[in-house]
């Protein structure tokens, strides 16, 4: 049951649990305990709605920040990670492969919040080496959900062969 | 001039050819735009875009031409490699395979390839509309096999053999079956080889919904042994890829048969569209993840539709593939017809009547799950109020 409601929140078909249970033909007390376990294992980490972020684009600025790292020995990149990670302007942190080590997503009410963040904040944090902050202009897709779609499934014939 | 006076100018077989009860229904559910419908019987998913994106790329190359009458042969390569990984049947893609303008067409030109007047044709039924018009405007004889709930409307040798006469010529197959989702399982498929073998039949293998099979394997009659050779085997990108506007099917059979096939195909047609040919190649080497989601997503829908119709007794068999439910409708008291069109007026559900798809289809209706799922659970809570009304009648009528 665990791996089925996992499967569902995943494709986004179901996401209450009376229709979780519907589709899946179980009681919603199953769907509550595999959605308490997956919490439990950290599978499921929380909910959020997924926003369109040019219709928010007033109040808000999003970057990209690609940071550079001294490893620390018998530590590595974790401690520093999530030390970064712990901000609550931090909406995402990944150890990248390539030419810098952590790839930091930021979120702030305007440019100069975000400004203040890195060279404040991120910039004198001991073990950063350099920063590189590229602003977001402008989304098509934003997980998995096209922005501005063309693509509609009305048109389709009520009734065919 | 008077329209009926036109008349006279038509053919009398085509005069006499009934139009699909499919096309009148939809007349009258076009009328209603605020209808909930499970009467579709497409995908409801947009092609995946890497075969979109293929077209496109397809026409920003200026691929504008005609192609080889068989289809482009990149395409055809394709389609052979395709069914010999997915139905382990191999054929030569240059002499052995023939790409038409969905199966429907390529359904018409193999029947105008093969019968001549006066042949007979078996075919099961309820089955797609097409079969019995085709084989009438090609010339031969329809002749109906019924199939049956109690075995989940899977084909009986007996129920050939009782239909078979001398002069029968072809069978026509079309499992898994649009509207019954009814499959034959490799037993019973072996026992209507035998009998085709022994009636020396040639059997055209419609298997368009094959990619759509959730409970067992999908076998093809081509597969089994000595039926490769007596068997046009039918299929296409519209169901399992979501590609019905691009109209793409195609047809692999013996030489001799393609070439005959191709001659009609050649006349009619010329030849399929470019585009929709290369977007084709992408949809078979590089499409199998896209399939599999959408077919878990089907069989998702199926098993919640299937439950709610039993649960307000409607019963109702898994469909073992397809996107169609059969529930019956007997219980209720009203024939198909007058249940399709009272659920209409009444709740704004479009459900396709059995008859439309074969006298075998009385007291059914075909509900489709290829609608999104909140559309199928709105559709079932109203059906749910339609069915208990009915249902309570005759209880009320005995107090």
């Amino acid at each position: 049951m665990v791996k089925e409601v996992l499967k569902l929140l995943l494709e986004g078909e179901a996401v209450s649990t009376p229709r979780m249970a519907a589709v899946l033909g179980a009681s919603e007390a199953d769907v509550e305990a595999a959605l308490e376990a997956l919490s439990t294992e950290k599978t499921l980490l929380g909910w959020r709605p997924v926003i369109n972020p040019t219709a928010v684009a007033e109040n808000q600025v999003d970057a990209l920040i690609e940071v550079s790292v001294t490893p620390e020995r018998g530590g590595g990149f974790n401690r520093i990670a999530q030390r970064i990670a712990r901000f609550d302007q931090v909406r995402t942190c990944y150890l990248m492969s390539g030419g810098y080590d952590l790839m930091v997503v930021v979120r702030g009410a305007n440019l100069l919040s975000i400004a203040t963040f890195v060279a404040e904040k991120l910039s004198t944090l001991g073990g950063v080496q350099s920063t590189a902050t590229r602003f977001m202009l402008r989304c098509y897709k934003e997980s998995g959900f096209l922005i501005e779609s063309a693509e509609a499934d009305e048109g389709r014939p009520a009734v065919s062969p | 001039m008077s329209s009926l006076s036109h008349e006279r100018f038509l053919a009398d077989h085509v005069r006499t050819l009934p139009r699909s009860g499919i096309r009148d229904f939809f007349a009258i559910v076009q009328k209603m735009p605020d209808a909930l419908s499970l009467g579709i019987g497409e995908p409801d998913f947009i092609t995946p875009w890497n075969i979109r994106e293929a077209a496109i790329y397809s026409l920003e190359k200026g691929r504008t031409s005609y192609t080889d009458n068989l289809g482009l042969l990149a395409c055809r390569k394709a389609v052979t490699r395709y069914i010999e990984r997915i139905f382990g049947m191999s054929y030569h893609p240059e002499k052995e395979c023939l790409i038409g303008i969905g199966v429907s067409e390529t359904m018409d030109t193999a029947l105008r390839a093969v019968i001549n007047p006066g042949d007979r044709v078996l075919y099961h039924e309820p089955c797609y509309v097409s079969y019995a018009p085709g084989i009438r405007l090609a010339g031969g004889i329809p002749v109906g096999v019924p199939t049956y709930a109690e075995n989940q409307f899977s084909l009986n040798v007996e129920d050939l053999e009782k239909a078979w006469q001398p002069g029968t010529k072809a069978l026509i197959l079309n499992f898994p079956t649009n509207p019954t989702g009814g499959v034959v399982e490799r037993e019973r498929l072996e026992r209507i080889a035998r009998f085709a073998e022994e009636k020396d039949l040639l059997v055209l293998s419609d298997e368009i919904y094959a990619e759509l099979t959730y409970d067992g394997e999908h076998t093809s009659i081509a597969s089994l042994p000595g039926m490769r050779d007596r068997t046009i085997f039918l299929h296409g990108v519209s169901k399992a890829f979501a590609m019905t506007g691009f109209r793409i099917g195609f047809a692999c059979a013996p030489h001799a048969i393609i070439e005959a096939m191709m001659k009609v195909h050649q006349y009619c047609i010329m030849s399929v569209p470019i585009f929709t040919q290369e977007a084709t190649i992408e949809a078979l080497t590089h499409a199998d993840d896209s399939v599999a989601e959408m077919r878990a997503s089907y069989q998702r829908r199926r098993d919640f539709l299937v439950r709610r119709f039993n649960a307000m007794g409607l019963p109702c068999h898994l469909p073992q593939a397809t996107f169609y439910t059969f529930p019956s409708i007997a219980g209720t008291g009203l024939n198909e017809h007058t249940f399709a069109t009272r659920l209409l007026q009444e709740e704004k559900v479009a459900v396709v009547p059995g008859t439309a798809f074969g006298p075998s289809g009385a007291g059914f209706v075909r509900a489709s799950f290829s609608t999104r799922y909140e559309k199928i659970e709105e559709a079932c809570d109203r059906m749910d109020r339609f069915v208990g009304k009915l249902l309570q009648a005759p209880l009320e009528a005995v107090r």
